[in-house]
């Protein structure tokens, strides 16, 4: 899976969360809760869609990995291709 | 309709009261200037002649005296017919008319009625001025106690008087002076109408006016214009001002859904005030728009012809007014 | 004879629009069964019933709106006598009946711009009776008002009707989420009218406490290293659990003020969900206190989607009995509730951040929550909100006990 793959999921899940936003306009080091406003619950919603979109195991400890769009995209980057 | 005769308003009223005093020896008509100058509108011309002194009785010019006289005489057993040459000069009869007509039949436990008919002029006539042209209407509406009753056409020129006679309670009829010389078709045995309803003079769909008195012709030439605008305005004549009947105005504005009163006295808390608060007590759910109305321009009716014309709508104004509202 | 009413669903619920039978008569109910869809300020809301019986007749007809307590429905439990249904909680309060037409205050809808719709008297009640939705019509009546002849011209185009009849002519039973959502002014309102009452009526007293969480979220970070993402907890969940723990040492607490305290048998905790689109939902966890944390946490995992699709139950809307506020990570750091009444107490958890924290002599960085709570001085003192807080720390310092 390429980056630009993986990014694209990232965006349709994100999407589903906060339909009204426009996940596209991240910056990559922008923290994605506060750009998009969304809160622990929806949080941990989107790890677990992640987790089944993309059949990859997030431990809690590995969330704060998950925070912007650069090393969200590189820890899974990471974890799908080795 | 072959079996019509015309006639003026005027004739109506005088053969009116030719009838009751034919069939009943104890009415009598008293009032300024009824017997030799023949009525100051000569609805009494003639009439002295056929009745004698006795019966058609000339009076000093003192309203409260000579009203209390009559209500005194009804009390007696006789039925007076009191002619107030116009409304204005009522003014000097109230304290007789609401203190004593009105009140007797309560004040004495119900022993006491007081069968009276009161006629009077009302409105413009030929420019007569602030002196003899108001439509005072409303005040007399007010009392309880009182009939009061409004002659808004021919037919009922010649036939309300006829029924006042009847009643056992005081009646007030204002005529109108604008109508006496107008002349219209009746059926030639029109007689006694009845007293307690008013009527729809003309059926329509789009919207009812509902008017008194003056306004009864003006609000029918108005319909009959309008139908070229495609409006089929309703006609309602409410005749009697008290007590009112509501029942049959309330009718024909949940038919229609929209209104318009039209009346030529002034426009704060009047005839119009007391009907658009019925129709929101009782309709407002029917109404498809505001109800409006026409009154009379809140000021001594002037002398000016063109002045006075302004004072009070005219049928151009109800034409106006009807559009503005169904064709904003 | 059972009279089924128009359900109070919240202090800000005046009336509800009938928007879908989902029984018929003649159809044996049982408790807990979903009768009928109602729209409320805060979006369409499953309704159920509290009664065993046959249902006998319909009172109110779908698209109704009618205010709260009317008799919807009569069920038939096989006795003579006519009995107000058995709706759980005391909601006795019930507002006088009288029909919505004559109330002047009747709500009315706004344009998108905020302004008042003109229509007439006339024009509003056939287009109630045609379900046809004012706010799309131009009106060409006196003023721009909507009239009657408005509403024909709309109904014979057959194209511009309200939510209500959109939905009876779906082929699909199932309300998108996007109809049953109220309009965010509506909510707004809802929220601004239980929240003024609150304010005005309640007079409130704050205690606040600052609680370790350290043993806390140790036992989340263990329990969550056994479970599946899908299973894995929050600590809200385990603060929830906490608060019905302490609720049950302190029962006066979990009680409704009307006229007098009156403690609740149940302990159903609210928990206010924030809305993406404004506004607030306070869905219920019915028996937090006889539902392990995992439960708890399943239990949020189900009932916040829905809360937020606006497609909550009667039962989860109208019985909670105590209510949890949590600003949650990146927020602020306390958070100073209004209780929702007539609840009488209302927990606010600010977020759960490090902080230096002395303990047994000792100072160290900690992960602490400052707790409040907002209690109503009519039904409750300092010294019992003072215990339930203490009640809290103690459970939140046992986790593996809760």
């Amino acid at each position: 899976m390429t980056e630009e793959e993986i990014k694209k999921t990232v965006f349709q899940l994100l999407q589903r969360i906060a339909p009204e936003t426009d996940p596209a306009s991240l910056m990559p080091e922008e923290n994605i809760r506060e750009a998009l406003n969304i809160d622990s619950y929806d949080a941990l919603q989107f790890i677990v869609s992640i987790s089944e979109k993309l059949n990859v195991d997030i431990p809690e400890e590995d969330y704060g990995k998950t925070s912007n769009l650069k090393s969200l995209i590189a820890y899974l980057g990471k974890k799908l291709n080795g | 309709m072959s079996d019509t005769i015309k006639i003026t308003y005027r004739e109506a009223i005088k053969q009116a009261i030719r009838e009751v005093m034919q069939k009943d020896e104890r009415v009598f008509l008293m009032g300024e200037d009824v017997g030799n100058y023949g009525g100051a509108f000569a609805v009494s011309k003639g009439l002295l002649k056929e009745f004698g002194a006795d019966r058609i009785m000339d009076v000093p010019l003192s309203e409260s005296g000579f009203t209390g006289a009559g209500i005194g005489a009804s009390l007696a057993g006789m039925k007076p017919i009191v002619e107030v040459m116009t409304v204005n000069f009522s003014l000097l009869a109230m304290d007789q008319i609401f203190n004593n007509a009105a009140t007797l039949l309560h004040m004495s436990g119900g022993q006491l009625n007081v069968p009276v008919v009161i006629r009077m002029g009302c409105g413009i006539g030929r420019q007569l001025a602030a002196q003899h042209s108001h439509s005072w209407e409303p005040f007399f509406a007010h009392v309880p106690g009182l009939i009061v009753l409004s002659v808004g056409t021919h037919e009922d020129a010649r036939g309300m008087l006829l029924s006042a006679m009847e009643s056992p309670d005081p009646v007030v009829i204002f005529e109108y002076t604008f109508m006496l010389n107008l002349e219209k078709e009746i059926p030639s045995n029109s007689g006694a109408v009845e007293i307690k309803k008013a009527k729809v003079l003309r059926e329509g769909k789009d919207i009812s006016l509902i008017t008194y008195g003056a306004g009864v012709y003006k609000c029918l030439e108005a319909a009959e214009a309008l139908k070229e605008e495609g409006i089929d305005a309703e006609v309602v004549d409410l005749r009697v001002l008290r007590p009112m009947d509501e029942e049959t105005f309330l009718a024909s504005v949940k038919k229609t859904h929209r209104a318009l009163v039209v009346e030529e006295a002034w426009k704060s808390i009047s005839i119009s005030s007391e009907v658009i608060s019925r129709i929101m007590e009782k309709a407002f759910f029917d109404l498809d728009g505001p109800v409006e109305r026409l009154c009379g321009v809140e000021v001594p009716i002037p002398y000016p012809k063109d002045l006075e014309d302004a004072s009070i709508p005219q049928v151009s104004d109800i034409l106006e007014k009807v559009k503005k509202m169904l064709k904003p | 004879m059972i009279k089924f009413q128009m359900p109070n669903l919240g202090a800000d619920m005046e009336a509800g629009t009938l928007v879908e039978w989902r029984k018929q008569p003649g159809e044996l109910l049982h408790r807990g069964d979903i009768i009928a869809d109602v729209e409320t300020q805060k979006g369409l809301i499953e309704i159920e019933v509290f009664d065993e019986g046959t249902l006998e007749k319909f009172l109110v007809k779908e698209g109704e709106k009618v205010p709260v307590g009317t008799v919807l429905a009569l069920i038939n439990d096989g006795k003579a006598e006519v009995s107000e249904s058995a709706v759980p909680e005391e909601e006795a309060a019930k507002p006088e009946i009288h029909p919505i037409e004559e109330r002047p205050e009747t709500p009315q809808k706004k344009t998108k711009k905020g302004e008042r719709i003109k229509i007439s008297p006339l024009a509003r009640i056939i287009a109630e009776e045609n379900h046809v939705d004012i706010s799309l019509l131009k009106g060409t009546g006196p003023e721009g008002s909507i009239v009657k002849k408005d509403i024909e011209k709309a109904i014979s185009e057959g194209v511009q009707q309200t939510q209500e009849t959109q939905k009876k002519t779906d082929e699909v039973k199932e309300v998108s989420a996007k109809s049953a959502a109220p309009n965010a002014n509506a909510m707004r309102m809802a929220v601004a009218a239980a929240m003024s009452k609150s304010n005005r009526e309640i007079p409130h007293y704050y205690l606040e406490k600052r609680v370790d969480m350290s043993k806390a979220m140790d036992w989340v970070k263990e329990a969550n290293k056994e479970r599946p993402i899908q299973k894995r907890l929050l600590p809200v969940a385990l603060l929830i659990k906490a608060v019905a723990k302490a609720l049950d040492d302190v029962p006066d607490l979990n009680a409704t003020w009307e006229n007098g305290i009156l403690r609740k048998n149940e302990i159903n905790i609210g928990f206010v969900v924030s809305l993406r689109s404004g506004g607030i939902v306070v869905p219920a966890i019915l028996q937090t206190d006889s539902k392990t944390v995992d439960e708890i946490m399943e239990n949020l995992n189900d009932i916040i989607p829905r809360a937020r699709a606006f497609k909550l139950k009667s039962s989860e809307l109208s019985q909670s009995t105590f209510t949890i506020t949590s600003i949650g990570e990146g927020g602020a750091d306390k958070v100073f509730g209004l209780i929702y009444p007539p609840q009488v107490g209302i927990v606010g958890f600010g977020e759960i951040s490090e902080q230096p924290f002395a303990d047994e002599g000792m100072l160290g960085i900690r992960p602490v929550v400052d707790v409040t709570l907002a209690a109503d001085h009519r039904a409750t003192d300092g010294i019992i909100g003072s215990k339930f807080l203490a009640s809290l720390n103690r459970h939140l310092q046992n986790p593996e006990e809760l």
